[in-house]
């Protein structure tokens, strides 16, 4: 019998400080034992259980594909006790990772359809994760059409901008990287709020169009109305969801919502069920 | 049906001889309650009692487990490297559980071994215990456990039943598990078959003695928010005051939260119940509250037990009736009574028919 709560240990091998008010970072781990690599074979989607020994565990989404091999990579918000102290933590140093966990994006139902991916703020990590993996040359056959919103406050507050700004040189891959204001006469992308450049960038609703649609509860409140506009039904809006957890695989009994638990059943929701489920998230 | 008879003597002894294969839980007097106790050398459960303050749902799953150790000495090979702690367990029998702590365990069980995730604290104590039920003569006027999918002579989760009758003791054995701990007491008479029908009345007149039940026949055909959006929840809960009590004497209760306890260089990481009602269990680190407001949290409890589990595992409501919430609430909220309005509410027209509990 396999102890679900025991974390594979893991060397933090790079940090990036991904933001300009250093809010953000991004941790690339190295599993200690390389036959852990392999139990732990994830989607893009899944999150994990960072598990720092004397502070506890927190869910993050995997931001790294599984096209990377090697290493995985989670970007990360200082925000209470487990996130602070892991900003203050240092290459070399060890501590635990629990996973996969929770439900990939739906990524037999994606292949052949459009798919346009709406991310606003730090919610953009499993984005990445799927970018990456549906751009890879073994991949990007399997998709039609591939459109990107990402927005943020500001250009410095944009995640993995390297990578953005070579995307947006591709020819298949429509990038509308937008900020809500800047004074930077060199800014190059889109200004203005997400649900604006959505409704002018973009591709109408149809069988076979997918949003995947991740951040801010405020984004997400504008943005569903010009989906819906867009002609979207409920059934191609795919959200992943947040709540507070501790077990990671729907025991603890916390991050339920009606029968569903954020973390097993989830994150991983189409519209459509979230609205048969009550509004606790 | 076969049945062993055991006179009070032989049952004494029985439960002695079991002590040398299985560490005996039994209920034993504390103060005005009776607690389950690991029973010492000689020391016998004391029989004369409706049902223990707690079920003896800690004893498969402590209020408190260590789960891990590990060290934050940097000189030390396995610095920051959790380890499991020490998780083999011997056998256990626990004596005199009454048939509504006996189903709470396969209640409970499908949370805990589930296709995807064993959780292996809870499992293995599981597995490693024999339930050695007590059937209940006179019911509590809580008791509802005959609406509850059980009864005073309920045998779901039991290896084991024994009915009193006097001073003569009946053992039925229900599971291979049960069998062999009849065995290991060396209970061998059999009883003579005209017991049969006379445990049948006793029976029959235990099932008579509970008077208060409740309605669950309609609660699956309602959609979840049909009932979370019933007009009644504010008002339940106006009383509440999040205390918990409920959700710690529950046996069908499962929650739990781990935390890390570090002291010097070295640290346990643990688990301990926790509680729906309590704001803490579901506030995010930024301070946004999915179940913010008290009434949310009473909710919560309620509809957990009384229909996402409905939902989720079709095999009943998450209570065993053993009342113990409505006898130990500081504030009068009863169960029954909110089992019944959301049995009946009718989402068309905003009502709840008349209901009694």
């Amino acid at each position: 019998m396999q102890n679900p709560y025991l974390p594979y240990p893991v060397r933090i091998d790079e940090i990036i400080t991904e933001t300009e008010d250093k809010s953000l970072k991004t941790f690339k781990f190295v599993f200690l034992n390389p036959a852990d690599e392999e139990k732990f074979a994830y989607e893009s989607g899944q999150f994990g259980e960072l598990s720092i020994p004397g502070m506890g565990e927190i869910p993050i989404g995997i931001a790294s594909s599984p096209m990377e091999k090697g290493f995985i990579k989670f970007t990360v918000f200082k925000t209470g006790k487990v996130t602070s102290y892991l900003h203050a933590m240092k290459v070399g140093d060890i501590m635990g990772i629990r996973g996969p966990l929770g439900k990939p994006y739906p990524w037999e139902t994606l292949e052949g359809k459009n798919i346009i991916i709406i991310g606003g703020g730090f919610a953009f990590t499993t984005l990445r994760s799927s970018i990456i993996s549906m751009l890879d040359p073994d991949n990007r056959s399997k998709f039609k059409d591939i459109h990107v919103i990402y927005g943020a406050r500001s250009p410095g507050m944009l995640l993995y901008k390297d990578e953005l700004s070579a995307w947006a040189e591709r020819d298949d891959i429509n990038m509308h990287i937008t900020i809500d204001g800047t004074d930077d006469p060199d800014w190059k992308y889109l200004t203005g709020f997400v649900p604006t450049i959505t409704e002018q960038k973009a591709p109408p609703g149809n069988e076979d169009t997918y949003a995947i649609v991740c951040g801010p509860p405020i984004m997400i409140k504008f943005t569903q109305p010009v989906l819906d506009n867009l002609g979207y039904s409920h059934d191609n809006i795919i959200m992943s969801l947040e709540n507070r957890m501790k077990c990671g695989i729907g025991i603890c009994g916390r991050c339920n919502i009606g029968k569903d638990f954020v973390c097993k059943d989830g994150p991983v929701f189409t519209l459509s069920q979230l609205n048969n489920m009550p509004k606790e998230y | 049906m076969k049945l062993i008879k055991i006179d009070r003597q032989s049952l004494n002894d029985g439960i002695e001889k079991a002590k040398s294969a299985y560490r005996v839980f039994g209920p034993v007097k504390e103060k005005n309650d009776h607690e389950f106790k690991l029973l010492e050398k000689s020391e016998m459960p004391d029989l004369d009692f409706q049902n223990t303050r707690l079920s003896p749902k800690s004893i498969i799953y402590p209020q408190s487990q260590v789960m891990f150790t590990y060290s934050l000495d940097e000189s030390k090979d396995d610095w920051r490297i959790m380890k499991e702690v020490e998780n083999v367990k011997s056998p256990m029998a626990i004596f005199g559980v009454r048939p509504c702590d006996a189903l709470a365990f396969p209640i409970v069980r499908r949370n805990f071994d589930t296709p995807d995730y064993q959780d292996t604290y809870w499992v293995k104590a599981y597995e490693a215990t024999t339930f050695v039920g007590l059937a209940c003569i006179d019911a509590c006027g809580t008791c509802f456990c005959t609406s509850a999918g059980t009864g005073p002579f309920g045998e779901e989760g039991l290896d084991v039943l024994i009915i009193a009758d006097g001073d003569d003791f009946y053992a039925k054995p229900i599971t291979a598990k049960g069998e062999s701990f009849i065995q290991t007491a060396g209970w061998t008479v059999e009883a003579e078959s005209s017991v049969a029908s006379k445990i049948d009345q006793l029976k029959t007149a235990a099932e008579s003695s509970i008077t208060s039940s409740v309605s669950t026949d309609k609660l699956k055909n309602k959609t979840i928010l049909e009932l979370y959006d019933a007009p009644f929840w504010e008002k339940e809960a106006f009383s509440c005051i999040n205390c918990g009590t409920c959700t710690y004497v529950c046996p069908t209760c499962w929650c739990f939260d781990v935390q890390d306890e570090t002291h010097g260089k070295s640290g346990i990481r643990m688990r301990n119940w926790d509680s729906c009602m309590f704001p803490l269990f579901t506030h995010h680190a930024s301070g946004h509250n999915p179940r913010n407001v008290k009434y949310e949290r009473l909710r919560q409890r309620f509809m957990h037990k009384l229909k996402y589990y409905v939902d989720k595992y079709d095999n009943g409501i998450q209570c065993v009736g053993c009342g113990r919430c409505i006898r130990l609430c500081p504030v009068n909220i009863d169960i029954r009574s909110i089992c019944n309005k959301m049995n009946s509410f009718d989402a068309k027209n905003n009502v709840c028919e008349a209901t009694s509990s």
